[in-house]
């Protein structure tokens, strides 16, 4: 679709959009693409014979991303889109994430998989309860840099003072929201002031444009550090006839890395045994594996063992458990029933779940918890208690994300109704 | 399932892997999604057309589950007007993988009265929604996974991983699951399906890369070749008994390669010289037009025409 990007020797970050809805995520992600030069000729002429249908001076940007025709129609976002593109140093999965609060659920969704998110704000108005919202999950989900592009300049004259003010407010609500780096830019997405191009309308302004930024934050760490962590997603038993006595178990490293040799243990349960192979992709026989490969492990000792099982370094494992204590986001329009069996899905395990009222819940607003009250309804946060029906071996979200986080499975509908951070403050 | 003692299978020793690069990244991601779609679903098919995306998911589907056999059904859906040397490529790919290769044709639905064509010469392409969903019903398959991208187009730039369909075989856009972190959720009623697509965030470089860097096979097509065409809106149409040519328009011969092989009545070659998968990257590097732009007459009909199409059920 657009002009693909090059990643031999480039690093890789994965960015989420986030904010209200119209503060111009979309229309600034076009004016990144469009001035990078990652748009094809055919898209351009696509998009400049949508202006002059539509009878308007100027292509819109926002329709590069905009893809659905109920977005184009209603100028909104509606779900996620995502972009690829690269500068020299770097390449970019983008996820341009819808800022309405219907929607916020598609919003948690691109944000899930981000390591930096970039919030826009509207320089007229400020921050809203929705991008004070989005900044909360943004932080929730562990996203450790964001960037906010303080947006719609043209519209205040680019004037330092209201560039000041919304800072002011920015910096003031992140400060106990624990971000590694936040960086606060004053831009017109419209315009393309600031963005890949510094421009002359904001000389008053000593940083550089906002690409530069984005350049400049840390890279998505490509390996997760900690204890050896591996869910097994099925067990392999070709029983062809020259593998007639081949039982393998296949997953991919969440974290960590595994070495024949190494002592594992088996959860829930517990037992213990020896890797005596991984195989990679290809059924090629290595020595060691670290976390993003999927392998095929073969073990010393005959254990049941198949999906759902967590194997783990032996000296330092997760724990068992039949009851968590979580931050949940409730995603679903129905909001939840104590009474209800949900079911609760953490890496490959599937248990049934009871969910209590909520203990405390956030308040967005003010960043201060707030007794729990009633029901968890879509969008809103709190921390819950969980019990299960059987045991479920899983760590902190903050030690390990991948063992760390689950979802919530109503299965009446299929719906994934919430997600999860176990042993998450709010 | 119990685990034995010790691999049987003799493949040498164990050596070190190369780092986990982008591409290692991706391949890996792409095999975990394979595997999460082999052990939710009970009769997971394949769509295997004999194109670069379904030979790249095929190989992969190789890779992740050597030294054992992907557990997947082959499913083509033929148009009736695709180009020999890739059906050709498709049944010795399909034979040599060692797994079951399905074929229904939209021909069949058009002979059973499924599909009825506006008029004869109407592209197919739109219809073969009808045969798969057909032969998804037939094969009482719950899952059907596809080679599809992200960066080829923009509804498809909205897709979830696990896509779901309802029991029409339809998309709603406007109502996907939220997709969270690496949990593929697979759960689905009777008669509903699920659309997997472990490439989605692939680029087409990255298919090339991979092409180039695992020596996967291809049809000839892909390659530079000499070909009779004639220039039409910039586009190069092949000229082919199927495609009548317009006043004036005289065949001339060029090298040329196809970006995609589809459907012949609508899928268009590219003027190239470039003979093996590094000379395709590096072209594709260098682009100026997306692959669907330069090549495929149908999607520029309209905006919303993919959308639309996916609705339906078409992949
Ligand atoms: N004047 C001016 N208008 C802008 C600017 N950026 C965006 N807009 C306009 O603001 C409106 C909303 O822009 P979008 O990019 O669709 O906003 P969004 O944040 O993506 O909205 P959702 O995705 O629906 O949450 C459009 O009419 C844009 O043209 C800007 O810098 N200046
Ligand atoms: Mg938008």
């Amino acid at each position: 679709m657009n002009k693909t990007p090059q990643y031999d020797g480039r690093d890789l970050l994965r960015l989420t959009t986030a904010g209200s809805v119209d503060d111009g995520k979309s229309t600034l992600i076009g004016r990144l693409l469009a001035d990078t030069g990652a748009l094809s000729s055919d898209q351009l002429a696509s998009l400049a014979a949508q202006a002059v249908q539509s009878g308007q001076e100027h292509i819109d940007l926002a329709q590069i991303t905009d893809g659905l025709s109920a977005e184009r129609e209603q100028g909104i976002t509606i779900d996620v889109a995502y972009r690829y593109f690269a500068t020299p140093g770097r390449s970019y999965i983008l996820a341009d994430v819808p800022g309405h609060e219907q929607y916020t659920r598609n919003m948690v969704t691109g944000a899930s998989k981000a390591t930096a998110a970039l919030l826009l704000v509207d320089g007229r108005s400020g921050m809203t309860r929705q991008t004070r919202r989005h900044a909360c999950i943004a932080a929730l989900l562990g996203i450790e840099d964001v960037v906010f592009a303080v947006n719609k300049m043209d519209l205040v004259d680019f004037s330092q003072d209201a560039f000041a003010a919304a800072e002011a407010e920015i910096v003031g609500f992140t400060a106990r929201l624990g971000f590694r780096t936040r960086h606060v830019v004053p831009v017109s997405a419209k315009q393309g002031d600031n963005v890949v191009h510094a421009g002359r309308a904001m000389d008053w302004y000593p940083g550089p444009p906002l690409l530069d930024v984005l350049d400049g934050l840390p890279a998505s760490a490509g390996v997760a550090q900690g204890p050896f962590r591996m869910a097994i997603q099925m067990a392999l038993r070709p029983q062809t006839s020259d593998t007639h006595d081949f039982r393998g178990l296949m997953g991919r490293v969440q974290q960590g890395s595994v070495s024949i040799g190494d002592r594992v243990a088996i959860l829930p349960g517990g037992r213990e045994s020896t890797v005596t192979g991984i195989l990679g992709p290809g059924g090629l026989p290595i020595n060691a594996a670290e976390a993003g490969r999927s392998v095929i492990l073969t073990l010393a000792d005959n254990i049941d063992a198949g999906r759902g099982s967590l194997i783990a370094a032996a000296e330092d494992r997760p724990r068992e458990t039949r009851t968590l204590t979580a931050a949940l986001c409730w995603l679903d329009d129905r909001p939840q029933d104590p009474r209800a069996n949900y079911l609760l899905r953490a890496s490959t395990r599937t248990v049934a779940a009871r969910i209590a009222l909520p203990e405390s819940r956030l308040d967005v607003d003010t960043l201060d918890t707030t007794p729990g009250g009633d029901k968890l309804a879509a969008n809103d946060i709190g921390t819950v208690e969980i019990r299960l029906q059987d045991d479920v071996a899983c760590d902190a979200y903050a030690a390990c994300k991948a063992t760390g986080a689950f979802i919530v499975i109503d299965p009446r509908t299929n719906a994934t109704v919430a997600a999860g951070m176990i042993d998450h403050g709010i | 399932m119990t685990v034995t003692a010790e691999a049987v299978v003799d493949l040498g020793p164990a050596q070190a892997a190369a780092p986990l690069g982008h591409l290692e990244a991706l391949e890996s991601e792409a095999i975990y999604i394979l595997r999460e779609a082999a052990a939710q679903f009970e009769r997971p098919i394949l769509l295997f057309s004999g194109g670069k995306d379904s030979a790249v998911i095929l190989h992969l589907a190789l890779k992740g589950f050597a030294p054992g056999t992907p557990p997947f059904t082959l499913l083509h859906v033929d148009t009736g007007y695709n180009y020999p040397e890739v059906l050709e490529f498709r049944d010795s790919t399909a034979e040599a993988a060692g797994m079951r290769l399905e074929v229904r044709s939209v021909e069949d639905s058009i002979a059973q009265g499924r599909v009825v064509l506006s008029r004869p010469d109407e592209s197919r392409n739109a219809h073969q929604s009808v045969t798969l969903l057909d032969a998804i019903e037939d094969l009482a398959a719950d899952a059907c996974i596809g080679g599809a991208r992200r960066d080829e187009e923009k509804a498809r730039a909205k897709e979830r991983v696990f896509s779901h369909r309802d029991a029409f075989g339809g998309w709603d856009p406007r109502r996907q699951r939220p997709e969270l972190w690496a949990l593929y959720h697979g759960a689905i009623a009777p008669g509903e399906h699920m659309r997997v697509f472990p490439i989605s965030d692939w680029t087409e470089a990255d298919v090339w890369r991979y092409i180039a860097r695992e020596r996967i096979a291809l049809p000839p097509l892909y390659f530079a070749h000499q070909r009779d065409v004639v220039e039409r809106n910039g586009r190069l149409i092949p000229a082919h008994p199927l495609i009548s040519l317009k006043d004036g328009e005289a065949p001339e011969t060029r090298s040329v390669r196809f970006r995609t092989v589809g459907d012949i009545t609508c899928t268009c070659p590219v003027e190239s010289e470039a003979a093996t998968p590094e000379d395709i990257l590096a072209e594709t590097l260098a682009a100026e037009t997306s692959e669907r732009g330069a090549t495929r007459l149908d999607d520029a009909a309209s905006e919303a025409a993919m959308e639309r199409r996916k609705t339906a059920g078409y992949f």
